[in-house]
C-alpha cells in the first residue's frame, strides 16, 4: 500500500482530534479526541519506520526502529497522562457536578 | 622661601573651610580672627617671597604641585610661577584683602553669626581663588582661579539672599561672566590645538617664534603660527577679559553688582577681581604684541569703556553707582594701557587703583553704615562735620582717583596717558577728557556728600557718628597708600631712574613694558621730547583742576536734586544700555524660550503622553482575547499551526533539511 493511505489516515484522525477538542465541551471527550491526535501521530511514526526499513533495510538492519521506540515512548507517556487527567476530571465532577470545561474559566476570576 | 608659595593660597582656602563648615558653631569674633588671620599670614608670607624676588637677579620660578591634567601629549601641571608679576599682585591682593576683612568685621556686625561666618568663608574663597588666579603658570590654572573668583562674586552679590533684585543682580554678573569664559575657554582650545601646551612660558616661546618663523606680520602658515591664529587667540582671550573687567558690550553687570555689601564691592568690583582680565592681558603681552589688530581693538574698546562710564557716572546719584561707573572707567584706561603697549603702566595704575578705589568704597561704605543704609547722595551733604576720618581719607582718594599730583593716581593715570599719546593723539585727547570728567563727578560725589548741608531725616542727623576703628584704620591705611604709591613710579622726566616699578616689572615685560616712556620705548612708539612730556602732563593736570573747581564750586551750595532732564536724562538712565540689551538679546531669547515651552507641552509632550496611551489602549483590546475559554485558546493555538504550515509550504520549505526521498521510499511493499 502506498504510504499515502497512511498519511491520509493519520491526519483525518489528527484533524478529527483538533475538531473534537475544539468543539465538545465534555471533558472526556475532549479527552478522547485528544487520545485520537497522539495515535493519529503514532500511526504516522509506525507507517514512516517501516518505509524507511523496506527503503534502507538492506543496508542497515536498525533503519526506522528510533520511530518505533518513540511510538512505545508516547504510548507511555499517553497512559501516564491519561491516569492524571481522568483523576482530575474526577476531582472536578466531585466538585462541580459537571464536566463541562467551560465551567473551568472560573479560574479566570 | 618661593618654594613654599603654595602656603599663599592654601592659608585663605583653610579660613574658607574653617568658618565655611563651622558655621553654626563659630562665635562672630572667632570667625573674625580666623578670616582676617588668614588673609594676614597669606599677606605676610607674600611679603617674604617678595623680598626675596626683588633680589638682583632673581629668576622666575616655577613650583609644580601635582600633575593636574596629563593625557597623550598634553600635560597640565598644577603649577604656580612666582615672577614679579604675580608677586605684585599677591601683594595687592592679600593686602588690600586683609584691609577689607578687617574692615568686614565690623561692617558686617549687624548679621547673625552664622552668615557673618557665610560671608567671611566667601570672602575666604574668593581670595583663594584670586590668588590661583595670579599665581598659575598656564591658562588652565588661570582659568580655575578666573571661574572661582566669578562664583565668588556672584555668591557675594547675592549675598543677601532674601532680595529678588539682589539675586537678580547676582545672576546678571554670573551670565555676563559666563558669556566672557566662552570666549577665554575657546582660547584655550585654541592654543592647545596649535601649540600642544597651555604653559605661559611655552605659549609665549612658541608663538614668538612661530610668527617670527612665519616671516612676520605677512603671515605665511609655514613652520609656525599665523598672525591671524594668534588675532583670533587674543581676540578671544580679550572677550574673556571684557566680561570679567567690565568692558564694553559686557560691562553692565559690574553697577550692579553693587548689590553685594561694600566691602564686597571695595575688594571685588574695585580693587581685585575687575583686574583680572588687566593681569591675564598683561601676563600674555608676548602673544598681544605680535598682533597690532588685537592691540588697537584693546585701546578703542578701553578707551570708548573709560569715556561711557565717566559719562555715565556724571549723572549717578547712588554714591556707590557712581563709584561702580568710576571702576568701569578707570578699568577702560587700563585697558587702553594695554593697548598701546604701556603694560607696566596698565599694572601701575591698577595697584594705585586698588588703593584709592578700595579707599573710596570703604569710605562710602562708612557713610553708608552711618546713615544708616541710605545710599542716595541727595539724601546726605554736610557730613564732614560727622565724619572727619572718613572726610579726609575720602577727599584724599578723591584727589587721587581725580588726578593731581603729587596723589597716586596722577602718576599712573598720566604714564597711559603719555604711552597713549606717543601712539595717537586721538587716544591722548579723548583720554584726557575723560580725566576731565572723572575729576568732576568724583568731586561731585565728594562735594555733595560731604560738604553743604545735610539733607537727611531727623532722625539720621541723630545717628550720624563716626565708625569704629575696624573701619578707620583701614581707610587710613590705604588713604595713606594712595597718596604715595605713585612715588613708586615717578617718569624718567621728573627724576631719571626713580620709576621703580618699571624696573622691578622690567624682567617681565621687557623693552615692550615701558610704552611711549623715553629711553626705552616700545617698539613702533615714537620717543616724545621731554618738552612735550612736560607739557602733557601740565594739560591733564590742569584740565583735572578745572574739573575739580568746577564740581566743588557747583555742588558744595546747590547739589543737583531735581530729576536730570534732556540729555542728562539720557546719562541718567545709562545711555539705556541696559534697555538695548534687553530688546537686542533678553527679549528675544525670552520668546524663544517662550516659544519652545510651548512647542515642549503640546508637541513633545502630546507625543510622549500619546505612546502611553496607544500602549494603554491597545492592551485594554488585547485584553479581550483572554477570555479563560480554554476552547478559544486551542482555536488560536490550532489557527497558528496552520499558518506555520502555509507559511512553510509557501516560502518553499527550503530549510526543512527533509532528506531527498528516494523513488523506492514512496510506497510500503508488503
Amino acid at each position: 500500500m502506498p504510504i499515502n493511505y497512511y498519511i491520509f489516515l493519520a491526519v483525518t484522525l489528527f484533524c478529527i482530534g483538533v475538531a473534537g477538542v475544539l468543539t465538545r465541551r465534555n471533558a472526556i471527550i475532549i479527552f478522547m479526541c485528544v487520545e485520537l491526535m497522539l495515535n493519529a501521530v503514532n500511526l504516522l511514526l509506525v507507517a514512516f519506520s517501516k518505509m524507511q526499513f523496506h527503503a534502507l533495510g538492506k543496508v542497515n538492519p536498525q533503519a526506522g526502529i528510533d520511530a518505533q521506540l518513540f511510538v512505545f515512548f508516547i504510548m507511555v507517556v499517553a497512559a501516564a497522562e491519561v491516569s492524571v487527567g481522568l483523576a482530575i476530571i474526577v476531582m472536578m465532577y466531585r466538585n462541580t457536578h459537571s464536566i463541562d470545561v467551560n465551567f473551568l474559566n472560573r479560574l479566570k476570576h | 622661601m618661593v618654594q613654599l608659595v603654595w602656603l599663599v593660597p592654601v592659608l585663605p582656602l583653610a579660613g574658607f573651610l574653617l568658618t565655611g563648615l563651622f558655621r553654626n558653631y563659630l562665635s562672630k569674633s572667632l570667625t573674625g580672627i580666623i578670616g582676617c588671620g588668614t588673609i594676614l599670614l597669606a599677606f605676610v608670607l607674600s611679603l617674604l617671597i617678595f623680598g626675596e624676588v626683588r633680589m638682583a637677579g632673581f629668576e622666575p620660578v616655577t613650583v609644580t604641585l601635582f600633575d593636574f591634567i596629563n593625557v597623550g601629549n598634553l600635560d597640565i601641571p598644577f603649577a604656580f610661577q612666582v615672577d614679579q608679576l604675580s608677586v605684585l599682585f599677591l601683594l595687592i591682593i592679600t593686602g588690600v584683602g586683609f584691609l577689607i576683612h578687617l574692615y568686614s568685621t565690623a561692617y558686617m556686625h549687624e548679621e547673625e553669626a552664622p552668615h557673618f561666618a557665610r560671608y567671611f568663608s566667601y570672602l575666604n574663597l574668593f581670595v583663594f581663588s584670586m590668588l590661583l588666579l595670579v599665581l598659575g603658570s598656564n591658562f588652565v590654572i588661570l582659568f580655575i582661579g578666573w571661574e572661582g573668583v566669578g562664583l565668588c562674586s556672584y555668591l557675594l552679590i547675592g549675598y543677601w539672599f532674601k532680595n529678588m533684585d539682589y539675586d537678580k543682580a547676582a545672576i546678571k554678573a554670573f551670565v555676563m561672566n559666563r558669556i566672557g569664559d566662552l570666549g577665554f575657554l575657546i582660547a584655550i582650545f585654541l592654543m592647545i590645538n596649535k601649540f600642544g601646551s597651555v604653559d605661559f612660558g611655552e605659549v609665549f616661546a612658541k608663538a614668538a617664534s612661530g610668527v617670527a618663523g612665519a616671516g612676520g606680520v605677512a603671515g605665511g602658515a609655514a613652520g609656525g603660527v599665523s598672525v591671524g591664529y594668534l588675532t583670533a587667540i587674543t581676540m578671544l582671550l580679550f572677550v574673556g577679559a571684557t566680561g570679567k573687567s567690565a568692558q564694553i558690550p559686557l560691562y553692565t553687570w559690574l553697577p550692579d553688582a553693587m548689590a553685594g555689601p561694600t566691602p564686597v564691592s571695595a575688594l571685588i568690583h574695585a580693587a581685585t577681581m575687575v583686574t583680572a582680565g588687566i593681569y591675564m592681558i598683561a601676563r600674555s603681552h608676548v602673544l598681544y604684541s605680535l598682533t597690532p589688530v588685537t592691540q588697537t581693538v584693546v585701546a578703542v574698546i578701553g578707551l570708548a569703556t573709560a569715556l561711557l562710564a565717566a559719562s555715565i557716572a556724571l549723572k549717578q546719584n547712588d554714591i556707590k553707582k557712581v563709584l561702580a561707573y568710576s571702576t568701569v572707567s578707570q578699568l577702560g584706561y587700563m585697558f587702553l594701557g594695554l593697548g598701546v603697549g604701556a603694560y607696566t603702566g596698565a599694572v601701575f595704575h591698577v595697584m594705585t587703583h586698588a588703593f584709592f578705589k578700595a579707599c573710596l568704597f570703604l569710605g562710602a561704605g562708612s557713610v553708608i553704615h552711618a546713615m544708616g543704609g541710605e545710599q542716595d547722595m541727595r539724601k546726605m551733604g554736610g557730613l564732614s562735620k560727622y565724619l572727619p576720618v572718613t572726610k579726609i581719607t575720602f577727599l584724599i582718594a578723591t584727589i587721587a582717583i581725580a588726578g593731581i599730583p603729587p596723589f597716586s593716581g596722577f602718576f599712573s593715570k598720566d604714564e597711559i596717558l603719555t604711552a597713549a599719546f606717543a601712539k595717537s593723539p586721538v587716544y591722548y585727547v579723548i583720554g584726557v577728557f575723560t580725566a576731565l570728567l572723572t575729576a568732576f563727578y568724583m568731586f561731585r560725589l565728594y562735594a555733595t556728600t560731604f560738604r553743604g548741608g545735610f539733607r537727611g531725616t531727623e532722625e539720621q542727623a541723630h545717628h550720624l557718628h563716626e565708625s569704629p576703628a575696624a573701619i578707620t584704620i583701614p581707610l587710613i591705611v590705604l588713604a595713606v597708600l594712595a597718596v604715595f604709591a605713585g612715588f613708586l613710579g615717578i617718569p624718567e622726566v621728573m627724576a631719571p631712574n626713580a620709576h621703580w616699578l618699571g624696573q622691578f616689572l622690567a624682567p617681565v615685560f621687557g623693552d615692550a613694558g615701558s610704552g611711549g616712556v623715553p629711553g626705552d620705548a616700545g617698539a613702533g612708539a615714537p620717543e616724545l621730547s621731554h618738552g612735550t612730556e612736560w607739557g602733557l602732563m601740565a594739560v591733564s593736570v590742569v584740565l583735572a583742576l578745572a574739573g575739580t573747581f568746577a564740581a566743588i564750586g557747583r555742588f558744595s551750595k546747590r547739589p543737583e536734586l531735581g530729576e536730570p532732564t534732556g540729555f542728562g536724562k539720557v546719562l541718567a538712565n545709562k545711555w539705556y544700555v541696559d534697555e538695548l540689551y534687553n530688546a537686542l538679546f533678553v527679549r528675544p531669547l525670552d520668546l524663544l524660550a517662550r516659544f519652545l515651552t510651548f512647542f515642549d507641552k503640546h508637541v513633545i509632550d502630546w507625543i510622549v503622553n500619546g505612546v502611553g496611551r496607544l500602549v494603554q489602549y491597545g492592551s485594554r483590546q488585547l485584553r479581550l482575547i483572554q477570555s479563560g475559554q480554554v476552547g478559544g485558546y486551542v482555536l488560536l493555538m490550532v489557527l497558528g499551526i496552520v499558518i506555520l504550515f502555509l507559511v512553510e509550504l509557501f516560502t518553499g520549505g527550503g530549510g526543512g533539511g527533509a532528506v531527498a526521498a528516494p523513488s523506492t521510499m514512496g510506497k510500503l511493499v508488503h
